[in-house]
């Protein structure tokens, strides 16, 4: 454990609740792109804005699971447990919220806990960190918060990425949510989004 | 500053990052009831704990309020509420429904169409549309989690068989996205349709019963029904005494003890602006059965 942990927000109690606003707003408006304001403090290669979001919605009662990428880092984990308290999940399956810190590393989704048909509230929300939100193939997004359809790109996702969506989809009550985040913004494709298309 | 002093919004910093996991997966699979670990308010139940939670765990400095109990602005369960989060969050507090970015209501939807960049929080004593049908939890759920909603279209049908007309008023039940089965609170029928396709993203909080829902914005909100019995909204047949509209929810009000009523908008700010705009009109007309109204009585 480094000596300091490098600091969280500067005020804790609105930054949390600016943070979350654009969280909802983004799950409420799948692939709708919402601005927030990173945490520079953050140690990489846990992004700003991830970082963020573990601030707003982490604490001891979730356990938090980190992929190779995070993990191959100490002071991510520590960073994170002495801001927020929440237990390091050795169990993908077991977690409340996965980060994800390069896109080659996603795993499957059915590897993180889907929820049960009665409860499909218990199941993985993953922060996925991502370049930005103007190139990548764009995904044609349809479902509950979208007026019509709505067009969404962000780099770098996996080739795969619009099929695992589909199946998640495909599975519904039960599935992950996902928050993809870059620096300073955020936005969602939580279980309930379609994916009606994929062009270029 | 003297007196006693609260944390932003009156919620612990723990309490709102729970409420927020609980308000984001309840938007991500809309209808279905998140349990939550509700706490205690310095309200009691069934005055809008859930809400007041739900908004608490919003509401950020920015934020316009908005409180309406029935339709009302200016009842004690609304300004008491609107008088918490000004104390405790120092939040600016309107009437205007068009200014407002959150508003919390007790069992109406506002008239003015919402926006893209509204919250409406709803108080919820039931959130569990099928509890009335079967008492054990652990039943319910499983009905909801095999989407078996065949007994509350038998309720639906033993109104009818009884009425000749499904005779449910409020909290009349809704599909959401084509999947849950939702108590929309107990609303009246009449808002029903407002849920679909709304700007606004609607939340949900009962707090005795610690459940939060969710609709998504632009969500398909159907209210359940049959092919030869549709759904019909219900109003009184009569203009507002008031204002003089004819297209929204009225009270009946009782004006003395020798069967004497009036019917006036049920949404208070929808009213006034109505009648703001409207002075020159003409005397506004009066319900069946209504005592004359005295025309300038505002």
């Amino acid at each position: 454990m480094t000596a300091t942990a490098a600091p969280g927000f500067a005020d804790p109690v609105l930054s949390a609740q600016s943070v979350f606003r654009a969280i909802m707003d983004a799950t409420a408006r799948p692939g709708s792109i919402q601005s927030i304001e990173g945490v520079a403090s953050a140690p990489p290669p846990l992004s700003a804005g991830a970082a963020a979001i573990a601030l707003t919605l982490l604490d001891q009662d979730t356990p938090v699971w980190l992929d190779a990428c995070l993990a191959a880092v100490p002071e991510c984990g520590d960073w994170l447990r002495f801001h927020t308290g929440a237990p390091i999940a050795a169990d993908a399956s077991r977690s409340a919220f996965a980060f994800v810190g390069s896109a080659a590393q996603l795993p499957q989704f059915d590897t993180f806990s889907l929820g049960t048909p009665e409860y499909p509230d218990r199941s993985t929300t993953l922060v996925f960190q991502v370049d930005g939100f103007s190139v990548g193939p764009p995904l044609a997004l349809s479902g509950p918060g979208i007026r019509g359809r709505q067009v969404f790109r962000a780099a770098p996702l996996p080739a795969d990425f619009a099929e695992r969506l589909a199946a998640n989809r495909a599975q519904f009550p039960c599935g992950v949510d996902v928050l993809l985040v870059c620096s300073n913004a955020v936005a969602a494709l939580p279980r309930s989004v379609h994916v009606i298309a994929e062009g270029g | 500053m003297s007196g006693p002093t609260y944390n932003f919004a009156y919620l612990d910093e723990q309490t709102k990052r729970m409420i927020r996991r609980a308000i984001l997966k309840a938007i991500a699979v809309p209808g279905y009831q998140v349990p939550f670990a509700s706490r205690e308010m310095p309200m009691p139940y069934g005055w809008g704990t859930g809400g007041v939670q739900v908004t608490a765990a919003i509401l950020g400095p920015d934020d316009v309020l908005k409180v309406i109990d029935q339709g009302s602005d200016d009842t004690t369960n609304a300004v008491s509420i609107r008088k918490f989060f000004a104390k405790t969050a120092g939040v600016r507090t309107t009437t205007c429904t068009t200014e407002a970015t959150v508003i919390q209501t007790r069992h109406r939807i506002p008239e003015a169409p919402l926006g893209e960049g509204q919250v409406l929080v709803y108080q919820v004593p039931i959130p569990e549309p099928l509890r009335f049908l079967e008492p054990r939890e652990t039943e319910t759920r499983r009905m909801h989690a095999l989407a078996e909603y065949g007994l509350i279209h038998v309720k639906l049908y033993e109104d009818i068989a009884r009425h000749g007309h499904i005779a449910t008023t409020y909290a009349y039940p809704v599909q959401v996205d084509g999947r849950y089965v939702m108590d929309p609170s107990p609303t009246p029928k009449f808002d029903n349709p407002k849920m679909n396709d709304c700007a606004a993203l609607q939340l949900f909080g009962a707090g005795r019963e610690k459940r939060i829902y969710a609709i998504p914005p632009h969500t398909t909100v159907v209210s359940l029904d049959f092919d030869d019995h549709p759904f019909e909204r219900y109003r009184f047949d009569a203009p507002c005494a008031l204002c003089g509209a004819t297209d929204s929810y009225l009270d009946e009000v009782i004006t003395d003890d020798e069967g004497g009523r009036m019917f006036a908008c049920s949404d208070t700010d929808y009213c006034e602006k109505r009648r703001a705009t409207n002075r020159d009109d003409a005397v506004p007309g009066n319900g069946p059965g209504a005592p004359a109204m005295d025309a300038a009585s505002r």
